[in-house]
Formats: structure tokens, sequence, C-alpha cells
């Protein structure tokens, strides 16, 4: 006769265990989807000085109004148009100083990048997806000419390579200061560019008509 | 008995099911460590606008999230129809933000708080007007860093 064996434990049930967890987890779950457009809003200004002037042809007036119809420098324009406008704006080169530029320089629009803004007005009544929608194209146009100049420097997408590797944390882990490391690799490669091209979108004051 | 067993009835063997509850622990493991325990119910609508230039929120605990859009359909008895703001768990008036704000600094590490973001998390069908006004607030307490966060994706044609 052989041995006894100890009996063995009926693991049949164990799956359907598992299962009503993982059913549990799969309902709580929402798998982060946190991105977006990132913004400085202006510090609230309470001294009297007056501000600079800035002439009308370094402005690029964006207007928005209730029916999401888009008015750009006093025209009407549709939205796949903006951003190739925003673009020629911010390349233009009226004064000869950028040398980086690939503009017009048609004197009517802005002196160079530097001075160049985008002023967005919109109504009360804007419907948020078409903000967001301007705004998406506004900051396609400042990338697309930023990423021209990183190609140029860096040979590198901006987007793509540059902003990608600064944002992911772990590429700096090895090195023996992984903060000092991450600011040198900012100051290297990305200030540069975003001094060749500043962001510089103003948002006013919502109209009510 | 026979020598030479016969070879099959016609039945098939039966799968082994032993390493059935292994794959399921596997999936069990992965929803867990992927996910993220919502903090708060959502009592407004929530379908965010698609944007292309999108940039990742980084840290979770550097963000304050603000939402708006309209009450869903559950709670628009509560709370109406209107676009509505929710700060925390409750729907609050917009005059709360600021409120809710120095609350919620309270909550991270002093060294933390200039690194503090703002994400709105706003509803595609809401008026522009009730954000410009939660933006204002949010100058007023010196809160000015915002994402406007949305879906990746392309935009529709408008």
């Amino acid at each position: 006769m052989a041995k006894r064996s100890a009996p063995e434990v009926n693991a049949g049930s164990m799956a359907d265990i598992a299962f009503l967890l993982l059913i549990f987890f799969l309902v709580t779950t929402t798998i982060a989807t946190d991105s977006g457009l990132n913004r400085d809003l202006p510090p609230i200004d309470e001294s009297d000085t007056t501000p600079p002037i800035i002439k009308q042809k370094n402005i690029f007036t964006v207007l928005i109004n209730k029916d999401e119809q888009l008015l750009v420098e006093d025209e009407i324009m549709e939205l796949k148009d903006l951003r190739a406008a925003a673009i020629a704006f911010l390349d233009n080169n009226g004064d000869g100083t950028c040398t980086y530029c690939k503009g017009a320089r048609d004197p009517e629009s802005s002196d160079n990048p530097d001075k160049a803004i985008i002023s967005l007005v919109n109504d009360r009544e804007t419907n948020y997806e078409t903000y967001i929608a301007v705004q998406d194209e506004l900051v396609a146009a400042y990338n697309v000419l930023r990423n021209r100049e990183a190609q140029r420097l860096f040979k590198r997408d901006w987007r793509g390579d540059i902003l990608a590797f600064y944002n992911k944390g772990t590429n700096f882990k090895d090195a023996e200061d992984a903060f000092e490391a991450r600011a040198q690799f900012k100051e290297k490669y990305i200030k540069p560019i975003k001094d060749l091209f500043p962001q510089k979108l103003s948002e006013a004051e919502p109209k009510t008509n | 008995m026979s020598k030479f067993k016969k070879k099959g009835d016609g039945e098939m063997p039966a799968i082994s099911t032993a390493s059935l509850p292994d794959i399921v622990f596997m999936l069990l493991f992965f929803f867990m460590v992927a996910t993220v325990m919502r903090d708060n119910e959502v009592f407004v609508e929530q379908s965010l606008p698609t944007a292309t230039q999108t940039e990742k929120l980084e840290k979770k605990d550097r963000i304050i999230y603000i939402y708006a859009g309209k009450p869903s359909e559950r709670y628009a008895q509560t709370y109406g129809t209107n676009a509505a703001l929710q700060l925390g768990d409750k729907i609050s008036p917009v005059s709360d933000v600021q409120r809710y704000i120095l609350e919620e600094r309270t909550k991270v590490n002093e060294e933390l708080i200039p690194y503090l973001q703002t994400s709105l998390k706003v509803d595609k069908n809401t008026n522009v007007g009730l954000i410009s006004d939660v933006k204002q607030e949010l100058r007023e307490v010196n809160a000015l860093k915002v994402n406007y966060t949305t879906r990746e994706g392309k935009s529709d044609d408008l």
C-alpha cells in the first residue's frame, strides 16, 4: 500500500474569487487621461502705471462671437485657416531684425516675433469647445515655428523629442542631481527655442452684448 | 486486465483550467496598478473638448481640480439645468472659488504652493463667460497656473 498523501485543496473557486476582484477594479478604474493646454493667467496689476503703447500692427486680433464665428484682423475667417494666418503674422519680420524668420516682411504686419502679440477676445456666450479649438490652433502656430527652429538648431522634433524628453521624469534618474540635470536640459534646449518665439497670447475680458 | 488499453473512446480530453486563476490574477494586478480611484463623484457633465497641442499634467498632488458643466441628468432636479461649478465634492457658486483654492493650499506642503496648478475640467457645451469668471477669481488669489484639461485628438470641424 502506498502511504496516504495529504488531500489536495480544491482550488477550483480561486478563479471565481479572482474574477470578482477583477470586475471590481474594472468598474472603479478610470485610467488617467489628464492632459491639456497650459496657460499662465496675468497677475492682477494694481499699480497705476499706464500700459505701454503697442503698435496696432503688432497685435493680431482674434474675435470669437457667440455664433462661433471668427473675426481675424477684421476679416471673417474659417478655423482651418487660422493657424496659417497666425504663423504668417508671427514669422513676418517687418523690421528685419529677426535673422531666422522666413516671413513675407510685410510692413503692415508684425515687426518681429518678440513684439508680436496675439490677442484673443471672446463673447461670454461663446461655446467652450470653440474657444478651446481656437486656443489649440494658436498654440499650434507657436509650436510649428518652434519646431522649425528646433530642427534647425538641434535637429530634434520640438514636441516629440525635446518636450517629451523633458516631461518624462525618469529620463533624469541616473544623473547625480536629477533636479539640476533637468534644469540644465531646460536651459540648453527649451529656453533658447522659447526665446526665439515667445508665446505672447493675451486673453481679454469677454465682451457682453 | 488487458494489456492494451483501448485508445480513446471518441471523447475529447477536458482542457485543464488550472492556469485560469493565474491569467485572471495577472489581469487583476494590471488593473490594480493602473487604477486611479475617483476622489469624488462628479455631478456635472464631463465631455471634455479635444485639442492636439496638449501637455501632460504631471504630479497629481499638485493639481487642484475645478469642474464645470451642466448638472448631469441624475442631479438636474437638485441643481437645475444651468451650467454649474463643482468645487471638491459639492456644487458651489463662483464666489466660493477663492475660498476653495485657499483651503486646498492648506492641504499641501508649503514649499509646493508655488507649483500648484489648477485644472479646469469643463464640459464642451459650456459658455466661456462662466470660465472667465472663474479665471478672474483665480487671479484674485494669485493661482495663475491653469490647465484647460482636454482630451487628446483632432477637434471636429466647426
